[in-house]
């Protein structure tokens, strides 16, 4: 389980991503995971601790997946994959699902991201091309009721631009709303004064992350020591 | 005597009239009413308004309804599906309208609806394109202060297709699963309610304390023994009609 600590590794891979994002869930927690590799946080949740999974289509108490020749399509996620429901589960109409959310029930929602802002608006549904069919889901809502949001995604884009940025040029999914991300380089807190660094991934060092964002990045690690 | 039990799928959809609103329960397959939305396209209704989470996939069910050219609005959160290919096709055509909603908004719009709530407050989609032509208010009471709150209008339906698990002759109502979803709150919101359950079980059989859907919120039930499931359907190719 704990190949985080290796030698000779640069950044984490997206388990590794989602492993440490799961590091930071504490015990009793009401949780919904988006779509990707923030579904794979369930996987490393510290042993001890007890987490609930909500999945905005009407399930809290979200299980595993199921085994081959095992899924009931009636019992399926919110990115429609076949899951199943754990012992003390409970199923519930959207009504009351998306009440969870809004009513700031649920305590942490992680989910992925196409850009984030420094002052902590996340764009994760739309590139606002005109060609596009554009699809929102409950991204809008997860954000605007969820009390702390948790963002896993690349640090930058397979192009090697820079996902966390002065602005978002992409359309909005909601206006300061992320409070941490998670990427293969370093764990990143938004804070009034934009991004701080909380650590690095191993084998990385300070001035990568900091070419990397194309923000102020401020280096917490040392103001913490002090 | 009250029983809202009707013989066939063809006598539960056979008023729904061109122009209509119609809210088909769903989240994906799960949920949906495969069966009665294949007698709609029998039925042949057009220039429907129809409310469901996505737009359907594959050439069944949902997507069939789409491409028999039934459908002139599109009311849902996510109309792109693995398998969907009608409505993106028409919506990029030109052919079809989409308003887009985000997913709680639409659940709770539907309810209001069927809650006799006309509109309500929300903070969702503020400062976002969604909320560009929304009236924004904010409120004092502690609870809701500091933040900004768009109106979102109550949506109502002529007619409401869902599908359940259990159903008894009053429409007292169960689901199974993640196949709830959309299905009680649009059971509330429609001014006809139809409902396919694969189980018809005497009143009583459900205890009280279990119904998840009461009766009231019910007009017609109809019995469908096997309903088909709409992946195996895609899976073999098949298209309806």
């Amino acid at each position: 389980m704990n190949h985080i600590i290796e030698n000779k590794q640069t950044g984490w891979d997206r388990s590794q991503m989602a492993q440490r994002a799961a590091q930071d869930i504490p015990d009793g927690s009401y949780v919904n995971l988006g779509i990707g590799i923030p579904e794979q946080v369930a996987k490393y949740v510290p042993s001890g601790r007890e987490v609930i999974y909500h999945t905005e289509n009407g399930l809290l108490g979200m299980g595993p997946t199921p085994e081959v020749g095992c899924e009931d399509p009636e019992l399926i996620n919110a990115g429609k994959k076949a899951v199943t429901a754990i012992k003390g589960a409970a199923y519930f109409h959207h009504g009351d699902s998306f009440a969870m959310i809004r009513g700031q029930h649920i305590d942490i929602c992680v989910l992925g991201a196409m850009q984030v802002a420094q002052n902590g608006d996340l764009a994760n549904w739309s590139t606002g091309s005109k060609n596009a069919i554009p699809a929102v889901g409950g991204a809008m809502d997860l954000v605007a009721g969820v009390k702390t949001i948790f963002i896993i995604t690349q640090h930058v884009t397979k192009n090697g631009e820079p996902k966390l940025l002065e602005q978002c040029s992409f359309p909005l999914t909601g206006q300061g709303v992320v409070n941490r991300i998670y990427t293969d380089l370093a764990v990143i807190e938004v804070t009034n004064k934009g991004f701080e660094l909380l650590e690095l991934a191993p084998g990385v060092d300070f001035e990568t992350v900091k070419v990397k964002t194309a923000a102020n990045l401020i280096d917490s690690r040392l103001a913490n020591k002090e | 005597m009250i029983n809202k039990y009707i013989p066939s799928v063809k006598d539960a959809v056979v008023d729904i009239f061109d122009g209509a609103t119609v809210m088909i329960g769903g989240f994906g397959e799960a949920g949906s009413p495969i069966e009665l939305i294949h007698a709609l396209i029998d039925q042949g209704a057009k220039n429907l308004t129809v409310i469901n989470n996505n737009t359907g996939s594959g050439h069944v069910g949902l997507a069939a309804l789409i491409e028999n050219g039934q459908v002139g609005k599109m009311i849902c959160s996510f109309p792109r599906t693995a398998n969907s290919t009608v409505f993106p096709d028409l919506y990029t055509a030109g052919k079809i309208e989409l308003e887009l909603v985000p997913q709680g908004t639409l659940a709770e719009r539907i309810r209001a609806g069927g809650a006799g709530i006309p509109g309500f407050y929300t903070a969702t989609s503020v400062g976002t394109v969604l909320a560009d032509t929304k009236e924004h208010r904010t409120f004092d009471e502690a609870a809701f202060s500091g933040k900004q709150y768009v109106l979102e209008k109550a949506i109502t339906a002529d007619f409401s297709l869902i599908k359940a698990h259990q159903a008894d002759r009053y429409g007292n109502l169960t689901f199974n699963k993640t196949a709830r979803n959309f299905a009680p709150i649009m059971a509330m919101a429609a001014t006809t309610t139809i409902v396919q359950t694969s189980n018809q079980v005497e009143v009583g059989e459900i205890d009280a304390e279990h119904v998840i859907t009461p009766g009231i919120f019910v007009n017609r039930i109809v019995t469908v023994s096997n309903p088909m499931q709409e992946s195996k359907l895609i899976a073999k190719g098949v298209s309806y009609p």
